[in-house]
């Protein structure tokens, strides 16, 4: 469950892309803990939202208060981003060594601990792209994992995925938000919302148009934006 | 019309020339079963020495120059890119043989103006003035090679804590030089090529000395053959490099 404790606090966020207003008076703050979220329709700012958490992008005013200065933020892209040049066990080890400075075997027995977490033990000596989708992707869990962070952000993690290998992902970010890590997640997997989020974000043209507990969004939604939104996603 | 006619004229010339020993050809003068042949090809031959060592070291320096000058071109901040986006259209736009004039005829007035008795040797001028006209394309290779690279993995190498060196060292050269290698290797034959205006300045390379021998001997038409010939088989042998290089590396990354 959720602590009181805040990990994330947004207030009065605005980005512009040159003139165009990408993200307007963002308000939001995320519990350590918390599984949060974002839905909305393509362009409507949620990559944009997680990237200026994470400092992918720079914002023009308002603030993003990491409330631990040490926090760590992983993340997870639609695309994964493996390094393709390196191993899958190489891909998990560089942050550790490089960044963290730890030895290679307490990275390697760091990495093989999480490459059994997200269940593919066995790939850890192949280069990814030997790998399927769901495979690549659950590696790109493990790597993020391999950075102990405090709060893991995925952007539409399943979206470039085939039908067929959706589930062992999700499965794997379900298995996640067990244990208690702080997610932000975007994404259109509904089922998967329904299931694991503590709160819904709902986003439409770079603002944040409603937020509320899964069982209040799905069931009557407040305003007629998110409704639509809605209706069309869950129609199959 | 007038240069077709002449066309017309010239190609029988050529083709009875080659058979018949009205002199149109003459192969004496470089024929090694004779003494005199001999010492000519043996002194055409020599310029291999010349072309080559400036080949190489006017390549390295260009890579080592191009490096510097592609390393800020890929910065986010357009005042850091500003120089080597001069540098690269002003460099690229000068022809080597007038840039070669200038440094080896007109930078010593310089020299001389400010009290220096500072003479070029035309080794290290043509040297120098090769690399720098090169670097700009080096430059370049070294530029589109990185950028080639996708940004998700700069943001990916960033994301697991890797400061910008890091990044570079780890995550994006090893993946940029597979494309950078194919072109700079090309680009060395571009050099090679591209020497032959050393022997303007009095540099003793091939061409040199194919004109020396010219000079003296009268058969133009054989010397240059055989000149041509020797560009032709050393370029052939970096073509080959380059391929095995091309498929070395196809190998490798099929790995
Ligand atoms: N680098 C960029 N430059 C200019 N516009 C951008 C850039 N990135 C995103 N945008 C614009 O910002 C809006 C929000 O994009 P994004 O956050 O990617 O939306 P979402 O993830 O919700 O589909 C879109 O209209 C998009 O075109
Ligand atoms: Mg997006």
């Amino acid at each position: 469950m959720p602590s009181e404790q805040h990990a994330i606090e947004i207030t009065n966020l605005n980005k512009w892309f040159d003139d165009f207003h990408a993200l307007k008076d963002i308000n939001l703050t995320i519990n350590q803990g918390e599984r949060v979220v974002v839905c909305g329709p393509s362009g409507s700012g949620k990559s944009t939202l997680i990237r200026c958490i994470n400092d992918l992008e720079t914002h023009q005013s308002g603030k993003i208060t990491l409330t631990d200065t040490q926090t760590n933020i992983g993340m997870v892209f639609q695309q994964f981003n493996l390094f393709p040049h390196l191993t899958v066990m190489q891909n998990l080890t560089l942050g550790p060594m490089k960044a963290l400075g730890m030895s290679k075997a307490d990275a390697e027995a760091r990495a093989m601990k999480f490459l059994e977490r997200v269940r593919i033990p066995e790939q850890a000596d192949k280069k990814p792209r030997h790998l399927s989708g769901g495979q690549q992707q659950r590696v790109a869990i493990a790597r993020s994992l391999c950075m102990s962070p405090e709060v893991l952000l995925f952007d539409e993690p399943t979206s470039a995925l085939d039908p067929e290998m959706i589930a062992e992902v999700l499965d794997v970010m379900t298995d996640l938000a067990g244990d208690g890590m702080t997610m932000i997640v975007v994404t259109h997997e509904m089922g998967f919302a329904r299931k694991v989020a503590d709160r819904m974000v709902f986003m439409d043209a770079g603002e944040i148009i409603e937020t509320g507990s899964p069982k209040e969004f799905f069931s009557k939604p407040k305003s007629k934006r998110c409704k639509l939104f809605l209706e069309q996603i869950l129609q199959h | 019309m007038r240069l077709k006619n002449l066309c017309f004229l010239a190609l029988p010339l050529l083709i009875t020339g080659c058979a018949s020993t009205s002199g149109t050809w003459g192969w004496y003068v470089i024929n090694p079963n004779t003494p005199s042949g001999l010492a000519n090809i043996k002194f055409l031959l020599n310029g291999f020495g010349a072309t080559i060592t400036l080949s190489i070291i006017a390549a390295l320096l260009s890579m080592t120059i191009g490096m510097f000058v592609a390393l800020p071109s890929i910065s986010q901040n357009r005042w850091v890119r500003l120089p080597s986006r001069i540098y690269v259209e002003v460099i690229r736009a000068i022809p080597l043989l007038p840039m070669l004039f200038w440094v080896f005829y007109g930078l010593p007035v310089i020299f001389k103006s400010m009290g220096l008795n500072i003479s070029i040797d035309p080794f290290w001028g043509a040297i120098i003035t090769l690399a720098i006209s090169d670097s700009a394309f080096t430059a370049e290779i070294y530029r589109s090679g990185i950028q080639s690279v996708s940004k998700g993995q700069t943001e990916a190498a960033k994301t697991v804590g890797l400061n910008y060196t890091q990044t570079m060292r780890y995550v994006i050269l090893p993946q940029a030089i597979r494309r950078i290698l194919p072109p700079l290797a090309n680009q060395f034959i571009y050099i090679v090529k591209m020497s032959a205006f050393a022997s303007v300045i009095g540099m003793q390379e091939l061409t040199r000395r194919a004109n020396e021998l010219v000079v003296t001997e009268y058969r133009p038409l054989e010397i240059y053959s055989l000149l041509i010939l020797e560009y032709l088989v050393l370029v052939l042998i970096i073509s080959f490099g380059v391929r095995w290089l091309e498929r070395k590396m196809d190998a490798d990354e099929s790995k």
